[in-house]
């Protein structure tokens, strides 16, 4: 009884396997953008950028400690059920766009 | 729950059709657009049947004939607004405590005699919230979220 949402790459923050893994060590434990980007094969750029998606989705939360920014998983799971229908919604919507309008112009 | 997320989606589109075409298409044409990767049957999905009338069923019927009914048409008036519930849970299985099912409002709003505006409402979805409270406590036993989270990820991704 899975449903599999993953069909189209880029989907959601997670279908991307390298923010699927910074998300994991976020998970694991709250840590630095710098503390990520020496464990993983990316760049502090590319971690920076993957952490902007994944706290836009409401997945990750950023908190100041000290100089630095510490990530950390976002306990609030509505928030990351929120996300997650919006980006399905947005996409079932330019499906049933494109539908609609391809009915009109065969007529 | 808490830390003042709002638990609604609204999002709206405008397509270059008549009003009566644009509904039309929306609910009994749903299976034309509605993603079709979303299939909780065991199966392909043979046909998306949208009943056009309060009281009615969204459900798929898959090719070896098994029916899954994943949503009740609860307000049909056309060509402006239809609302439908949301019977599937945080987990992806087909939620049958109705207190725990989310709302789909549709209004649509004549632009022009050939475009229309479509404003979709994904509301009361903090009504699903049993499903991220058992996640949560599965953390808690488990002893952390890594277990978990991956569990999520893997649905998710």
């Amino acid at each position: 009884m899975q449903i599999t949402p993953h069909r189209s790459e880029g989907w959601t923050a997670l279908g991307d396997p390298t923010r699927r893994a910074i998300f994991e060590a976020v998970a694991n434990r709250p840590q630095a953008v710098g503390e990520i980007a020496n464990r993983l094969p990316v760049s502090r750029p590319a971690v920076s950028q993957h952490l902007k998606v994944l706290k836009n989705a409401g997945l990750v939360v950023g908190r100041r400690a000290g100089n630095r920014r510490i990530y950390e998983v976002d306990m609030d799971g509505i928030a990351a059920l929120r996300s997650y229908l919006d980006q399905f919604w947005n996409r079932a919507l330019t499906a049933y766009k494109t539908s609609v309008e391809k009915r009109e112009d065969t007529e | 729950m808490g830390q003042g997320s709002e638990a609604i989606v609204r999002t709206q589109i405008v397509v270059e059709a008549p009003i009566e075409r644009a509904f039309t298409v929306f609910t009994q044409g749903i299976g034309t657009w509605f993603p079709p990767e979303y299939n909780l049957l065991a199966v392909p999905i043979a046909e998306r049947v949208f009943e056009p009338r309060a009281g009615g069923d969204v459900y798929d019927r898959g090719v070896d004939g098994s029916i899954c009914r994943w949503a009740r048409v609860l307000t049909y008036e056309p060509p402006t607004r239809v609302v439908i519930s949301w019977d599937i849970s945080p987990r992806w299985q087909i939620e049958t405590n109705l207190a725990r099912t989310s709302e789909v409002e549709v209004r649509f709003v004549r632009e022009s005699p050939s475009r229309t505006r479509v404003e979709l409402e994904h509301r009361h979805i903090e009504r699903h919230g049993e499903g991220w409270e058992q996640l949560r406590d599965a953390v808690r036993d488990e002893g952390g979220w890594p277990g978990a989270l991956r569990k999520y990820a893997e649905r998710l991704a």
